[in-house]
């Protein structure tokens, strides 16, 4: 009887002893600190730090295995931050984002002696109080772009210069608006010349987006939404992201030309950023170079299509006729830019209100 | 004795995994919402969230939102209505004049659209609706001429892609009540010289009764809520209070206003629905 018990005991023990073996090898594999080689990447996926050829060429170079994972929104982003310190190497982080990060103590501090490429940046997007926190550099200036409106050229001929295009009467009902709160009290805050981020006179702001009602065919969530409706005519003028307005035209083939009105458009700009107790800050700083370079920037805007660099020398290798040095190459444009800033959860909250207000109004 | 303990055992064992499952999925989530609904904030990633009821304040605060209450409402009434117009005598055929094989052929067709993913569906009405659209143009091709119109993006849009959607509950709802009348009443009722119209008026329409306000409840309920056809299809004039509860949970991510107006709508159908109590229970108890 003892002789059956202490028989069926062993691979009792057997057992035990493998999933002791399995969950310290697990553990192991969690917390072991990234090996030397090793670069990791936090960015959203497809855009641009994960092109293949571009990886294979760093991790040629630099010897260091490149490593990407990727978030979906911004406060995920911050969240991956937060619960895996000592875990990633670069960082992409909106600019309106960086402060917040670096409130939280999720960023160190650049050397920007170490950047390639450095000296070629645009002063305005690399040396932006956004990024230059406390007088130390926690944001390279990697990309950016503008949220304004197209038009259809073959339905209009004299292109348009002003944002009260989209309040003219002549094209009631062949506006197409994008439905997003902060984005449509930004454009009225512009029409009306105030602070894009931080309208002081908000009733100014709700009247002008009253007056919309008339305008507005439909509204769109997504670059393949507005190119379906623009095929089929729904809108001849509406809001739309400098990048996509490039592919739209460039992969697509429509005709669609992109406006910087003369009141100002809706600047944005994204930052590479190293994340506190990077495992191996001299491999962030190389990659961060590489990606402002002339070299990985022109053949990643020709091949797939990119947001503008905030490398003037890069965006200057363009071909003459892309689109990221015809329309946004244009100096006294870019001086006309308001540039996103932070918001806070309140601010973010009552321009949903107002929206909606709107909306509703619209509906009735 | 031990038998009514037996029995009484067996209903226990049957229904308990039951309301086990409803107590796990339904009852505790929305007991979540509920708390939620008098934060201040949602209470994740470190967030201090106080006790409050400015949630609910807001909606007396803001007249938008009770405009949006009654356009929900009013969408969910002329949903209903579309769907007894169409699926009501769509049942009658069904139950009463066609037999055999056509009748599991057409039963077949009312509950394809079940099969088919309601996005698809909807999408689908936007190529149907729009201007120079598939409607448009079979009404071109046979007057030609006539001004072209496209109902997309407009209410009426919202109202066909929700009526479609909901349709098949309302055939089913009625078609079960109204074939388990017998025929012999009504060939009575005929015997005795009363007209079709009589018999309709007098013996099937209140005999159907109950699936008939079966098929309203289900259909009036979850089409005041909808958000997803108004969006799509109904461009401008989209916007319903169950667009600005998703709005309040995916954009701002104000958990605590989203969860304040979900339970206000929620109160106002059981409102609806204790006032017209009386009348279901008369009619439902039949069934």
């Amino acid at each position: 009887m003892s002789e059956t018990k202490g028989r069926s005991r062993a691979p009792t023990i057997a057992i035990v002893a493998a999933i002791v073996v399995a969950a310290a090898v697990a553990a192991y594999v969690l917390l072991r600190p990234s090996a030397p080689g090793e670069l990791h990447v936090l960015n959203w996926q497809g855009y641009g730090t994960d092109e293949a050829w571009a990886v294979a060429l760093f991790e040629e170079r630099h010897g260091v295995k490149v490593i990407h994972d990727n978030f979906n929104s911004e406060q995920e982003m911050l969240t991956k931050l937060r619960t895996s310190p000592g875990t990633y190497d670069v960082v992409l982080i909106n600019s309106a984002f960086t402060e917040q990060a670096v409130a939280e103590g999720v960023l160190q501090p650049i050397d920007s002696a170490k950047i390639a490429n450095f000296a070629d940046l645009s002063p305005a997007l690399r040396d932006s109080p956004r990024f230059n926190i406390d007088g130390k550099l926690y944001g390279v200036a990697w990309v950016w772009g503008v949220t304004s409106f197209a038009y259809n050229t073959d339905k209009i001929a004299s292109p348009p210069d002003s944002i009260e295009t989209l309040w003219d009467p002549q094209y009631a009902g062949r506006i197409g608006w994008r439905d997003d709160a902060v984005e449509s009290v930004s454009l009225a805050a512009i029409a009306t010349g105030q602070d894009m981020n931080h309208p002081a006179d908000l009733d100014k702001v709700r009247e002008k987006l009253r007056a919309l009602k008339p305008q507005i065919k439909t509204f769109w969530s997504s670059e393949d939404e507005w190119n379906k409706h623009f095929t089929a005519g729904d809108f001849d003028i509406a809001v739309y992201w400098s990048g996509s307005a490039a592919r739209s035209k460039k992969a697509f083939n429509l005709p669609v030309a992109f406006v910087i009105p003369k009141e100002g458009a809706i600047g944005w700009f994204d930052g590479l950023s190293i994340a506190k107790d990077a495992p191996n800050p001299a491999a962030a700083h190389a990659f961060i170079g590489f990606m402002v370079s002339p070299e990985f920037y022109v053949r990643w805007d020709n091949e797939v299509g990119a947001p503008a660099s905030a490398n003037a020398a890069a965006n200057n290798q363009l071909p003459a006729d892309a689109f990221n040095r015809v329309v946004l190459g244009d100096a006294a444009a870019l001086e006309r830019l308001q540039f996103m800033a932070p918001l806070t959860d309140e601010e973010r909250a009552k321009y949903l209100e107002i929206w909606e207000e709107t909306k509703t109004y619209f509906a009735q | 004795m031990n038998l009514v303990r037996r029995r009484r055992l067996a209903v226990f064992g049957l229904t308990a995994p039951a309301y086990l499952w409803l107590a796990l999925t339904i009852l505790l989530p929305l007991s979540a919402m509920l708390f939620f609904s008098f934060l201040t904030q949602a209470p994740f990633g470190g967030r201090q969230a106080e006790l409050t009821l400015g949630q609910y304040g807001a909606f007396l605060d803001k007249a938008f939102y009770r405009t949006l209450a009654w356009r929900s409402l009013e969408l969910g009434f002329y949903v209903t209505l579309g769907c007894v117009a169409i699926g009501y005598p769509a049942a009658l055929a069904l139950a009463k004049y066609v037999k055999g094989r056509w009748r599991e052929a057409l039963f077949l067709l009312i509950v394809l659209p079940f099969w088919s993913n309601a996005l698809v569906r909807t999408f689908s009405w936007t190529m149907v609706l729009r201007g120079d659209g598939l409607v448009d143009r079979m009404v071109q091709a046979v007057f030609p001429g006539a001004p072209s119109f496209g109902l997309l993006f407009t209410y009426p849009a919202i109202v066909v892609g929700l009526v479609h959607s909901f349709v098949p509950y309302m055939i089913l709802t009625c078609y079960i009540s109204l074939q388990a009348i017998d025929d012999s009443l009504i060939e009575a009722a005929r015997s005795l010289g009363a007209s079709a119209w009589a018999v309709f008026r007098r013996v099937v329409l209140p005999l159907s009764l109950p699936g008939l306000y079966a098929g309203v409840v289900l259909i009036f309920v979850p089409a005041i809520g909808s958000f997803m056809e108004p969006r799509i299809l109904g461009g401008p004039a989209g916007i319903m209070l169950g667009t600005v509860i998703e709005d309040q949970f995916t954009v701002v991510f104000n958990w605590p206003l989203g969860a304040a107006l979900s339970f206000i709508l929620l109160a106002i159908v059981l409102a609806i629905l204790a006032l017209a109590y009386p009348l279901l229970r008369r009619n439902l108890q039949v069934a």
